[in-house]
């Protein structure tokens, strides 16, 4: 990638947003990392976890499980459960991969929330490709060494909490979601929000996300 | 986490990632279908920001958390610049915590 043609083809505003992004992950990821090493993991873990599964709410959703006194395998379940949504978010930004197998296989590892966004953001094809490349490679870049940094520090800190680091991963999401909430889905999100959260005290760790597709039948329905 | 358990997340999640891209050419997704992939992946993320928010494990995770998503939530719909919506939710959260409020 050609970082100057790249930038002349997002525009000052995209690439700005793309690195406001990427500096809010750099935050979730220190506190990902400092969460983990707090809780008794060692460094190894976060770290490698974070370069093989990059996706931030698998690994939090993993780690949490482990921390909450789960078994490894519920971790594990509970992480790809939550990653069975970039199976979609694949299929949206095929076109963006194009059919050469090394972008493809480099392209799907750096499939994430943002990447997928800012990627169906673009309407034109060249600008969709820049801004998932941008993205997606930058995201990969910060949040593996933000991952290091927090869990070298982590295991100074004793209460995550009380820094309110456990926030920052729902904040980061809820600001990448707010604004792509339409007429359309906003029903079907609350619905699925709610089911989830009801179903929360009952299922394993991962599942409850997944009671909310429930909600697309609230889907509401426009002229076609 | 055992190393096993580690390798076979990323190799699921892996898997996931590249079904999209590699099966294109071989299936054409109805544009209806396309819109239901994308409607369904913005419902998992909402239920995701509220299950990460409101609770912990099987129980309710206490008030600060669902505070500072409160916060975050004004400041984004005020078009807050990202890293001063997680900040600012990391402080709130921190701020409650620091007056009491678990």
């Amino acid at each position: 990638m050609d970082m100057r043609s790249t930038w002349r083809t997002l525009g000052r505003r995209t690439v700005t947003d793309i690195g406001l992004v990427v500096l809010a992950d750099v935050v979730v990821g220190a506190s990902f990392g400092a969460i983990a090493t707090s809780g008794g993991l060692p460094l190894w873990q976060p770290v490698v976890m974070s370069l093989l599964v990059f996706a931030g709410g698998a690994q939090f959703a993993a780690v949490g499980a482990v921390l909450a006194g789960g078994s490894a395998t519920a971790g594990m379940v509970a992480g790809l459960v939550l990653n069975a949504r970039l199976l979609p978010f694949g299929i949206a930004v095929a076109d963006v991969l194009g059919t050469r197998w090394r972008t493809r296989l480099v392209g799907a590892h750096v499939t994430t929330d943002e990447s997928v966004a800012f990627a169906l953001r673009e309407a034109d094809p060249a600008r969709r490709r820049a801004a998932f490349w941008a993205c997606g490679l930058a995201l990969f870049a910060a949040w593996n060494l933000a991952v290091l940094a927090g869990a070298a520090v982590g295991g100074a800190v004793r209460d995550t909490g009380a820094w309110g680091l456990d926030a920052a991963f729902p904040a980061v999401l809820l600001a990448l979601v707010l604004p792509v909430l339409s007429r359309r889905t906003r029903r079907a999100a609350a619905v699925g929000a709610v089911l989830a959260l009801a179903s929360t005290p009952f299922l394993p760790p991962g599942l409850p996300v997944l009671v909310a597709l429930v909600g697309l039948l609230a889907l509401r329905r426009e002229p076609a | 986490m055992s190393l096993a358990a580690l390798l076979l997340l990323a190799a699921g999640t892996y898997a996931f990632r590249l079904v999209g891209p590699v099966l294109r050419d071989r299936l054409t997704v109805p544009r209806h279908v396309e819109r239901l992939l994308g409607d369904a992946a913005t419902v998992l993320l909402v239920a995701l920001v509220a299950t990460s928010t409101v609770t912990e494990g099987h129980a309710f995770a206490g008030w600060a958390r669902p505070a500072a998503l409160l916060v975050a939530a004004v400041l984004v719909l005020r078009r807050a610049p990202f890293p001063v919506v997680v900040v600012a939710a990391a402080l709130v959260a921190a701020g409650l915590r620091l007056l009491g409020v678990p």
